[in-house]
């Protein structure tokens, strides 16, 4: 058997690859999935991944879903390069929801021009709001952002359904759980006539340029990496890692509030008792795909809307379950992280006598050994 | 030098005469890394009962020999021989099944547990910590390094740890056992007491393979010597007949280089510590007990001590990465600075050089430009930040002038920090904390682990800082090295600073007995606003 | 308020209780070795469909367990050979297992949404479950309750007595000191994370066979990340470990029984009670960063790999 060895330098080659790797491993798992569920592989494959391409209203629907996911998946990469792990993307989703929400619902029957811009604000803020929890409680508790982020998402969930249940609920809606359909001046205006994508895919390419121009050319994102990267060295060099935190939590939030303004002021048209089917979830797979870079978050949500688009296509044609988008999902996670691997590490045949790996992740207190020299 | 005596064989009518075989002889042994090659046909002979020093600079392939016999890591080629057979040391279990101790450079204990349970965990057969402890105590006396199996590993001082470790060692009843560095973090008192105990296991016939650079302590100690150089054996010797400058030529072809300090009078007051207490952040840690010290323009003051006596503390109390209670317990040019963080204070003219070169003084996963940005935004002349944002043009520009002022070998501003050796990554860390020009330098253990041509430059960089007129601190574990760079020295022991003498009127054995804590309390600041505890 | 519903407001909480019980046992197991599984969720919903799915295909709840335990066992497993041989991530792995989790087991369970099964049998023992009071409080549960308690109590004698729990609690504390001196570093990791999965895979088993005997899609409602909370509450010692999951179980039952104790909150905030009182707790252990320090295992989270 082969054995691991360190590379001196991580592999540049790989870096870019391993994505695509794990596509491609996703794929012939795909197919074989389909082969074991009965489907002719070759068949559903076309229903699930190619098919969408083949008309306008498949592409528009592939950039309607893929919004979402940019947004939230942009902003979580941005804290997850410092460190910062947001999980509750989908929670700060369904605040900025529920928040554009309130705004069109006050103002129904407004017809003016603000009404929308406001909603979003609104929805950016509200977004920004129930971020500011986690990163409160990490910043002044040291509690676990994770956790912190994760709970809140399941709290704003009840506070939807309590809405739509209750004080926003329809009262012309025959008692169903959902708010009334918002107005005219309350949705956002469609790209083209007849497909369902709208003004939030052009906010979220902006969010895209912005992210890559924060990471590549600010200060601050040279802080958040090194941050991320070797936090006693931030600390060395007086980064201040509250800071870090809530720039991270805080541009986060607002994007996700952001993606849950365009879905309920776009293809939802209204409050329901669940505006996302995980968009926030769905996000953190986005952005490890994207190997945490904006463009690389871009294509990823593209790959990821597929996944969407391709699921509800194959139940309806295929019958196929459409749990099986989760498990794509999941499973194109574990395949980068382990074609990730490959960047840092790889395998060299044994030789006798066996060559053994230099030190690669030594003690944290490790100074330099006298003969390797990499160090820790 | 012959490393075997040649027996002519018994007359003819005469019984053989039985030969001895050497404990441990390693044939021919190489070793290569990506990079860099580690042992190149190395050969050592080690007879029972001798104390075996391996004498070498940073970098000459002393450690890697040793992870080799001690089953760590495998050669690429040559032959180890254990007791006349050839074997292959798989792993440190093999190797302790063979009668192989290690004393590890960096201990392998686990601070949360009682000596008792960390000796149990390292047994190879499986024994309770209560039945154990009767045998650590005996075993201890006997070699004269007392240790209590009850009490918890964290609350021990360095030098008692070792013992532990070493105890750990004697309980497996090694036949051949490898101290490598043992002395840096001794007192001088504990390393002649080391001597003791060592001497006397030589008696009993445990072979010794003694790992140092220090001279003097294997000509006071060691029966023979194999040097390495660059990975090669450069001869063996027997240090008690070979003068200082004999042994260093071996060791690196010519004398050790020396610098020395042109006399000058010291200016002001440019770093002021004033009854400095700081409570340790680690629950583990040393707390800082009334610390005052003044650090004056054009004057390098030295700062002794074992590790574990607050070096780390004071350290992360004066780069500003922890706070101080009192504002005015620290003072940089006359302003306070002790509720300043790290930013601040190097703005006002701080430059700190950390112990830990990779993931503190530079970032391992960026490039040498990148990691110039580090603290070069610091400093509005370079030109790195305008209006928040990054001018890589500036960056580069500045780390070019670093690599190429300090001489670090590398590939270019682009290269990424973990391919440079550790003598090259100090060498551009020093290099862009001087490029700063700070009034305040701040360094700690600045050539540890370094080749001593990086070594020199290094020591050589800090003097002229000195003759420029900053202010200079130089924290280290190597007493021979302060003497040589210092102008004044004092001693951090158990949290309290010693008052700093000028270096010509100590010696090494009177800062060899403060280190223990047997010193007289810091001296008062001239213009202190109150009278000191 | 009727005594009978008191008592039975007070022992429902114990079925409440249970997953985390379990699952934050064997979580703790882990994370003193070092390694810390995000993936509980994941992994408790696949052990709920999995415990589901076998109970009504053979009829006998403890088959059900048992295939719960094995399939909690094989999501653990996946993770330990990405993190610990294939050296990823743990947060970036463990977030994997939770979504991979989430749609395996929607995948697995499709077909057996408003399917039943009988209940996990309550015990019967004799006398005790009839004494007044404390009989109905305390005696007439089901085994797996009492097995969890008893497993918690093994944990702790392990952990503290055995030579076991010490090569553990060393793993935990310095991987690389306890590879230098021989020991199995990742064997030993392989062996507490394999176990820290079986014991989720049975939490979530509890839910879908014994709480809520059906299965429905992410059923767990948050449970694994909770029990991961449960574990810092505990300050990683397994005694903590019970006072936090039936303190939430109280919490959770609430929103059941709210009407009944004449809370007049609506449902929907009860329900949020579990979240935010699991976040108050964080913030009560954690503010004082000593107590984190002191207990928490020193090398929790960072991989390690042998030179």
């Amino acid at each position: 058997m082969s054995r691991l060895e360190a590379r001196p330098e991580p592999s540049r080659v790989m870096m870019l690859a391993s994505p695509l790797i794990a596509a491609a491993a996703m794929l012939v798992t795909g197919s074989l999935l389909f082969l074991f569920l009965g489907q002719a592989p070759l068949h559903a494959f076309h229903v699930y991944f190619i098919a969408p391409f083949g008309s306008a209203y498949g592409i528009g629907e592939l950039l309607l879903k893929a919004t979402p996911l940019i947004l939230c998946g942009v902003g979580l990469a941005i804290g997850f390069r410092a460190n910062v792990h947001n999980i509750g993307a989908d929670g700060q989703l369904t605040m900025g929801a529920v928040a554009a929400g309130c705004v069109a619902l006050y103002f129904d029957g407004v017809d003016a021009p603000w009404v929308l811009p406001l909603m979003i604000a609104a929805g950016a803020l509200g977004g920004l709001a129930w971020a500011a929890v986690p990163a409160l409680l990490r910043v002044r508790f040291n509690t676990s952002e994770i956790l912190v982020s994760l709970m809140l998402v399941y709290v704003a969930y009840q506070f939807l359904g309590y809405l739509v249940h209750g004080p926003l609920r329809d009262p012309a809606g025959f008692n169903f759980p959902q708010s009334k359909m918002f107005g005219e001046s309350a949705t956002l205006p469609l790209l083209v006539e007849g497909l369902r994508v709208n003004a939030a895919f052009p906010l979220s390419l902006l969010a895209v340029l912005g992210a890559w121009f924060f990471c590549r050319h600010t200060f601050a994102g040279y802080r958040m990496q090194v941050s991320g990267m070797a936090p006693a060295a931030a600390l060395y060099a007086g980064f201040s890692e509250p800071k870090n935190v809530w720039l991270a939590f805080m541009v986060s939030g607002a994007l996700a509030g952001v993606a849950g303004v365009g879905e309920v002021a776009g293809p939802l048209g209204q409050l329901q008792p669940s505006v996302s089917p995980g968009y926030g979830f769905a996000a953190i797979i986005v952005a490890y795909v994207g190997r945490l870079h904006p463009l690389g978050v871009l294509l990823a949500s593209l790959l990821m809307s597929l996944l969407y688009i391709g699921g509800e296509s194959a139940q309806i044609e295929l019958q196929l379950p459409s749990a099986i988008t989760g498990l794509f999902q999941g499973l194109l996670l574990f395949y980068l992280l382990a074609a990730d691997l490959f960047i840092h590490y790889r395998f060299k045949p044994r030789t006798r006598p066996t060559p053994t790996t230099p030190p690669a992740t030594g003690p944290s207190a490790s100074f330099a050994t006298e003969t390797a020299p990499h160090e820790s | 030098m012959t490393d075997q005596a040649q027996d002519p064989g018994p007359a003819p009518g005469q019984q053989p005469r039985t030969r001895i075989e050497p404990r441990l002889q390693l044939l021919g042994i190489s070793k290569t890394y990506p990079s860099v090659v580690a042992n190149d046909g190395v050969d050592l002979t080690v007879m029972p009962g001798e104390i075996h020093a391996v004498l070498g600079e940073n970098g000459a392939g002393k450690s890697t020999l040793m992870k080799i016999i001690y089953g760590v890591t495998r050669p690429d080629a040559g032959q180890v021989m254990w007791e006349g057979r050839e074997v292959r040391i798989a792993s440190p279990s093999g190797a302790r099944r063979l009668g192989i101790g290690m004393v590890f450079q960096h201990f392998a204990l686990f601070e949360t547990l009682t000596v008792a349970e960390n000796i149990a965990l390292a047994l190879d057969d499986k024994i309770t910590p209560a039945r154990l402890a009767p045998r650590i105590r005996a075993v201890s006396e006997q070699y004269g390094l007392p240790l209590d199996p009850e009490r918890r590993v964290h609350s021990m001082s360095v030098g008692e740890r070792q013992r532990v470790e070493i105890v750990r060692c004697l309980l497996q009843s090694p036949r051949l056992l490898i101290m490598d560095e043992p002395t840096s973090v001794l007192t001088p008192d504990a390393v002649q007491t080391l001597f003791v105990s060592l001497r006397q296991l030589a008696a009993e016939g445990v072979s010794i393979l003694y790992i140092s650079h220090k001279l003097d302590e294997i000509q006071a100690l060691c029966d023979k010597a194999t040097v390495l150089r660059a990975g090669r054996v450069s001869g063996t010797a027997v240090p008690r007949e070979e003068t200082a400058h004999s042994l260093a030529e071996l060791m690196i072809g010519g004398d050790l280089p020396t610098c020395s300090l042109a006399p000058r009078a010291p200016g002001e007051v440019c770093l002021q510590l004033d009854q400095l207490d700081l409570a340790s952040s680690d629950p583990f840690g040393t707390h800082l007990q009334g610390i005052s010290l003044a650090l004056r323009a054009g004057e390098i003051t030295g700062l002794a001590g074992i590790s574990g006596n607050g070096q780390q503390e004071l350290l992360k109390a004066l780069s500003g990465e922890q706070l101080a209670p009192r504002p005015d317990s620290i003072r940089i040019l006359g302003r306070d600075a002790g509720r300043l963080d790290a930013a601040q204070r190097r703005r006002l003219g701080l430059g700190f050089v950390p112990e830990e070169r990779l993931g503190r003084g530079a970032v391992p996963g960026l490039s040498l430009a990148d990691n110039a940005l580090l603290t070069g935004y610091l400093q509005p002349a370079t030109g790195m930040l305008k209006g928040g944002l990054v001018r890589r043009g500036a960056v580069r520009a500045f780390a070019d002038a670093v690599i190429e002022r300090f001489k670090v070998k590398c590939g270019g501003a682009g290269a990424a920090a973990t391919s440079l050796s550790g003598g090259n990554l100090q060498k551009f860390i020093v290099g862009r904390e001087i490029r700063l020009a700070p009034k305040v330098m701040v360094l700690a253990q600045p050539t540890w682990g370094v080749d001593i041509g990086a070594a020199m430059l290094i020591r050589q960089a800090i003097i002229d800082l000195r003759d420029q007129g900053v202010a200079v601190l130089v924290l280290s574990e190597e007493l021979d090295e302060l003497f040589m760079t210092c102008d004044r020295i004092a001693v951090l022991a158990k949290g309290r600073l010693s008052r700093a003498v000028p270096v010509r009127e100590t010696s090494i054995n009177r800062i060899g007995v403060w280190m223990s804590g047997e010193f007289i309390e810091t001296e008062t600041i001239e213009g202190a606003n109150h009278v000191p505890a | 308020m009727n005594p009978d519903y008191v008592i039975a407001f007070l022992a429902s909480t114990a079925g409440a209780a249970t997953p985390l019980v379990l699952a934050s046992t064997g979580e703790l197991v882990a994370e003193r070795s070092g390694v810390m599984n995000l993936g509980l969720e994941g992994v408790m919903l696949v052990g709920a469909v999995a415990g589901f799915a076998a109970t009504l295909h053979s009829g006998s709840p403890g088959l059900g367990l048992l295939a719960a335990l094995a399939a909690g066992m094989g999501m653990a497993l996946v993770f330990a050979v990405l993190v610990l041989t294939l050296q990823t991530n743990q947060v970036a792995t463990g977030l994997a297992l939770t979504l991979f989790g989430l749609g395996l087991s929607a995948f697995l369970g499709r077909d057996l949404v408003g399917q039943t099964v009988a209940p996990l049998p309550h015990l019967s023992i004799p006398v005790l479950s009839n004494l007044p009071f404390v009989g109905p409080l305390l005696f007439r549960f089901d085994a797996l309750v009492y097995v969890s308690l008893a497993l918690v109590g093994l944990v702790a004698w392990v952990l503290a007595r055995t030579r076991t729990g010490l090569l553990i609690r060393a793993v935990g504390e310095a991987p690389h000191s306890a590879h230098a001196i021989g020991m199995p570093v990742l064997k030993l990791r392989y062996a507490t994370v394999l176990f820290g999965g079986a014991l989720a895979g049975l939490g979530g088993a509890y839910m879908s066979l014994a709480l809520t005997p059906m299965w429905a899609e992410g059923m767990t409602a948050g449970r694994g990340w909770i029990a991961l909370a449960q574990v810092v509450f505990a300050t990683w010692k397994p005694r903590g470990l019970l006072l936090g999951a039936y303190l939430f179980g109280g919490v959770t039952v609430l929103q059941f029984h709210g009407q009944g104790l004449g809370i007049p909150i609506p449902s929907e905030f009860l329900s949020m009670l579990p979240y935010l009182a699991t976040i108050v707790v964080l913030v009560v252990i954690c503010r004082n960063p000593q107590t984190i320090l002191l207990n928490k295992p020193m090398s929790l989270g960072q991989n390690f790999k042998a030179d």
